[in-house]
């Protein structure tokens, strides 16, 4: 089996480096050549975390131009992306809290350990279940999917298997350690599968229908 | 190994980076538990399909909007400091 492939396309280190020593000394160029590598992916972890478009295009904003001002504030120590990251994922719970202040929005929420998220009934998929709804219908079948998932789940799983972080990564993103990135994303994983399987299982009928 | 114990390997088995010993028993696991295996098989499904999913494209008129927005700023930051955007 194959490790999952990074969806964020690996750029020379140094270069990147280089990018950022020019944003810092006033190279507004130099930002927007970052901005153009990183613009898709903040996007996408905003949309997912806040589920509002609105609200992910002021994180995009909001994100890029903290970054900017902060730009004296990265050691290089990490990733630029994996700093950024970090500034946006905090941006958009802001956002998420400001719009949900009835329900405490918190990445460290206590994850049950508990082994009752066994998989209870397992019903194996149709090859290619994807292939049985347009577009359209799987856009949302996914959508609506992943919204049911606490926020500290969906956000660990767009981090790891959606924007390809490393756990490693992830961990410094969110501050949370190791061990909790990987229970999270266990449960996150575990979830999403269950809930796809409303769709996804093989039909007893076997006509193709739907 | 048991099932429990599949699952709290599982993600690690996924992402490939398992000790030889450790996914060597898992596999051996996987061949006689049915559960065990279509809970693996779908998981990895679920991974790909969310991952070349495409949600939340960002369209290219939203995102030169966005871009031109966040550059502005950025220069307008510039002018309120003087110069450069922090400490070097």
């Amino acid at each position: 089996m194959t490790a999952i492939e990074n969806r964020v396309a690996s750029e020379p280190v140094s270069d990147e480096l280089a990018l950022v020593q020019a944003a810092k000394g006033g190279d507004v160029g130099a930002f927007e050549e970052l901005v153009r590598r990183y613009d898709r992916n903040v996007f996408r972890i905003a949309q997912h975390i806040t589920q509002n478009r609105e609200d992910a295009e002021d994180v995009v904003q909001d994100a890029f131009l903290k970054a900017y001002s902060n730009l004296g504030q990265f050691q290089g120590q990490s990733k630029f992306y994996t700093w950024l990251v970090r500034i946006a994922v905090n941006e958009a719970l802001m956002k998420l809290r400001r719009r949900r202040p009835e329900r405490m929005v918190s990445l460290d929420e206590e994850v049950k350990t508990e082994e009752d998220s066994l998989p209870r009934e397992v019903a194996d998929w149709s090859p290619n279940p994807e292939q049985q709804y347009s577009q359209a219908e799987l856009r949302d079948i996914l959508t609506r999917t992943i919204q049911g998932l606490p926020p500290s789940f969906r956000t660990v799983f767009v981090l790891r298997d959606v924007e390809g972080l490393s756990t490693e990564e992830t961990a410094e993103a969110l501050d949370l350690s190791i061990p909790a990135v990987k229970s999270r994303l266990l449960r996150a994983r575990l979830q999403l599968r269950e809930r796809l399987s409303r769709f996804f299982q093989k039909r007893e009928s076997g006509d193709g229908t739907k | 190994m048991k099932c429990s114990e599949f699952l709290q390997e599982l993600t690690n088995y996924l992402d490939g980076v398992l000790d030889d010993r450790t996914k060597s028993e898992l596999e051996d696991h996987l061949a006689w538990c049915h559960n065990c295996y279509v809970v693996c098989d779908t998981t990895k499904k679920t991974i790909e399909i969310y991952r070349d999913s495409q949600l939340y494209e960002l369209p290219d008129d939203l995102r030169t909007r966005l871009r031109s927005a966040i550059m502005s700023k950025c220069q307008a930051h510039n002018t309120q400091k003087g110069g450069g955007s922090g400490d070097v």
